[in-house]
């Protein structure tokens, strides 16, 4: 295994493995500082970047940071790499990498056609060496399209998941929080539930719920109750109207299997949701949420940085064409992203990397109580992911989860985005707001008198 | 709410009569009839694509107090007055201080040398049958107002338990109370804990029921009953439940998911404890 390191002045700094390239060159994170992975000094920190920016891009097909024999995701990643995708770039270093990708020669086609030859690890290395405004400049040439109702990632649109969620998964109490929404334009990504309790029958009552506001609208909407991926097996067994599966998926083998899934269980639950037929202009079934720290919590990262076992994710997620995926970025607590700088980063960092793979990156723009941040924070992350094209940003009614405890946008966010930076949703759901007149003649959907007959016909529908 | 401005004017709503928890305090709320059903921020009303003033400030005032929650530190001196005649012990965690605490989980599971050493010579331990560790976790309010009258209704309710003291921890998690009961000698420890705050409840307790509590017990071998608070499952439900869970777990010998919640179900609305997503994060 090969040693590396770097002089700077009197200083050598050596790395014993890529690895720990790798975690020294990653930004101060908490989660890396726990897992007594992180630089111990800013130099490190640079020295471990310029040792990345002179690795050669193939340095990654020969080491492996996590064995090929011992994981499943590394076997998924060397035996799905695509050696003439790669071709255009296989000579370049790291640091030739990322300037090629600022390029005006990497383009929207040039990037897509590379997706297949890029692995987790390349693209977290050259992530390392890109600053914010990096991130997003490059993310936005990239166009991951995916399709089941409505079609999500489309050039210049801003898509986004109504998350209507309720502590006792209270049909009337979710359905209120749906109804919010659609008077918002939101939800044109998808309608998604966290459930309070994750079992069949309860699963199975909340998807006919929303199928019920789905068709009574006759909105061109998917839905999707969060539950874990057998629950939603059992489900499409006993006949349940599920459109998109969801899973939680982590970066390695172990942290998979604490979340109590494998590739082939991913499979097993594609291949069902696939077999319903449900999707009227696309097969795209799966959504998968993901976030950095979710392996070093399974205890499960092997002393990879946790940028680079999240990045891993996207190779799982990229296996099963999903519809949509998200990182949770803020969600998962200060003890991974401290504060509103890491977050913001991490939000940057999973977005680029997914979407230079291929994957239809979404986010969960959001933080806990006990991390530093707030919505001031979350509003300048927001805005640069839909400027860096993000396919869907997820919202709540008034930014407050009262299920999950935690703080996401607000439905006024979606709409404040798409009108700032005329950015409008889903073609189909755009028709569907046109066809409803719920636009005005500049294309945007005004605040309701709230006895006007838009508001009156759905609130009072909710109640017959 | 009415009196909106026209809808094609991108023009502000100017009405914003309901209060913090959006009651109609005119008519015609055609939202009125939802709110009872769920406590999320429906029908804000908008300014312009914003949030109206009201809003914005209700959900800033929520924030702080959940901040203030986490941030502020327990008055344990007050605290061991609430809980007298009952001695009580004071410990430390490993983590010095909160913002340690914070990005350290480990050191808040782990006791301090001088705690540590402070625990194995007491002279009164061994052979307790229960013992009750208050730690303050991530809301400090939760535990000021909920942990002392939670552990005099448990104290009720257990007439003929041998009780270890009440064991206050600072900058403590839940594993911690593993060390202690180790050191303490108790087969049985209920660890009272404040949860991490939500906006719309920043003062709610947990109890983490281990039998057999050691270092290294898994989060499966315990049981857990949270959303102690106010609104949310009331003091006297909440020791019921922990009674018959000891109960249970001192016949059984066990806790985790060998010990079925099949006590009669509870009124109040806050009985569930399945409010994070397994796996992504820790609750307190």
């Amino acid at each position: 295994m090969a040693v590396y390191w770097r002089d700077l002045g009197r200083q050598r700094h050596r790395f014993d493995d890529l690895k720990t390239v790798m975690a020294c060159a990653s930004p101060r994170r908490s989660g890396d500082e726990l897992a007594g992975i992180a630089a111990d000094s800013d130099e490190r920190r640079v020295a471990a970047r310029m040792v990345l920016a002179d690795l050669p891009l193939k340095a990654f097909l020969t080491e492996t940071l996590i064995p090929y024999e011992t994981d499943e995701v590394t076997r998924l990643i060397v035996d799905s790499h695509d050696a003439n995708a790669f071709r255009p770039v296989a000579h370049m270093t790291v640091g030739q990498f990322r300037d090629w990708l600022l390029s005006y020669e990497a383009d929207t086609v040039a990037l897509t056609a590379l997706a297949p030859g890029l692995t987790p690890e390349m693209v977290a290395a050259v992530s390392k060496l890109m600053r914010n405004i990096d991130l997003v400049a490059v993310a936005a040439k990239c166009c991951v399209v995916t399709r089941f109702r409505t079609t999500v990632g489309l050039p210049g649109r801003l898509s986004s998941r109504l998350q209507p969620n309720h502590p006792t998964d209270d049909p009337a109490g979710i359905a209120a929080s749906t109804l919010d929404g659609l008077l918002y334009g939101v939800g044109d990504a998808v309608i998604g539930i966290n459930p309070a309790t994750d079992n069949v029958p309860a699963c199975i009552t909340l998807l006919e719920m929303l199928d019920a506001v789905r068709t009574r609208f006759d909105i061109p909407v998917q839905s999707c109750v969060l539950a874990h991926v057998t629950t939603s097996i059992q489900a499409i067994e006993r006949g349940a109207p599920l459109d998109l599966v969801f899973q939680s998926i982590a970066g390695t083998e172990k942290a998979n299997r604490g979340f109590g899934v494998s590739l082939s269980l991913l499979a097993e639950a594609q291949e069902a949701a696939k077999s319903l037929k449900r999707g009227t202009i696309g097969d795209n079934v799966m959504y998968f949420e993901t976030g950095q720290g979710a392996a070093l919590s399974a205890d499960a990262h092997f002393g990879v940085d946790q940028q680079t076992v999240e990045t891993r994710a996207y190779a799982v997620a990229r296996a099963f064409d999903p519809f949509l995926v998200n990182t949770v970025v803020g969600f998962i607590g200060p003890e991974y992203l401290y504060d509103a700088k890491q977050i913001t980063r991490a939000g940057l960092e999973d977005h680029f990397c997914a979407k230079l793979m291929g994957v239809p990156m979404g986010c969960d723009v959001c933080y806990t109580n006990h991390a530093e941040a707030d919505q001031d924070d979350m509003d300048v992350l927001m805005t640069m992911l839909a400027t860096a094209g993000v396919n869907f940003i997820i919202a709540v009614p008034g930014a407050d989860d009262v299920m999950l405890n935690y703080q996401s946008l607000s439905y006024h966010d979606v709409l404040g985005l798409r009108h700032l930076l005329k950015r409008p949703p889903a073609p189909e759901f755009e028709a569907w707001l046109d066809k409803a007149g719920w636009l005005d003649p500049q294309r945007r959907l005004p605040p309701w008198p709230d006895q006007s007959p838009v508001v009156q016909a759905l609130l009072g529908s909710a109640a017959a | 709410m009415n009196d909106h401005t026209p809808i094609n004017n991108g023009a502000i709503n100017k009405d914003q009569s309901n209060d913090t928890q959006g009651n109609d305090t005119k008519s015609n709320d055609p939202w009125a009839r939802f709110r009872s059903s769920t406590r999320a921020r429906i029908g804000l009303g908008r300014a312009g694509d914003g949030l109206p003033t009201t809003a914005l400030l209700d959900f800033q005032l929520a924030h702080a107090r959940a901040r203030d929650a986490v941030h502020s530190a327990v008055d344990f001196d007050r605290l061991a007055t609430d809980l007298s005649p009952l001695p009580t012990l004071r410990v430390h965690s490993a983590a010095p201080d909160r913002p340690t605490y914070l990005r350290r989980p480990d050191l808040g599971r782990k006791l301090d040398a001088a705690s540590a050493q402070r625990l194995s010579a007491d002279p009164v331990a061994g052979g307790w049958d229960i013992l009750f560790v208050i730690a303050d976790g991530l809301s400090a309010a939760a535990v000021q107002v909920n942990a002392a009258p939670l552990i005099h209704a448990c104290h009720d309710r257990l007439s003929g338990w041998r009780i270890g003291p009440v064991v206050l921890a600072e900058q403590a998690r839940v594993a911690l109370g593993d060390d202690v009961a180790t050191r303490l000698g108790a087969r049985l420890v209920a660890l009272l804990v404040g949860e991490r705050p939500g906006l719309s409840a920043a003062e709610s307790l947990g109890v983490y029921l281990t039998w057999d509590a050691k270092p290294g017990r898994a989060d499966s071998e315990r049981n857990c009953i949270s959303n102690i608070h106010a609104d949310g499952l009331s003091i006297g439900a909440a020791a019921d439940k922990l009674c018959w869970l000891a109960t249970e777990a001192a016949r059984l010998k066990l806790t985790g998911v060998g010990l079925k919640e099949d006590a009669p179900s509870l009124p109040g609305p806050g009985n569930d404890d399945k409010n994070t997503q397994p796996g992504l994060i820790e609750n307190a």
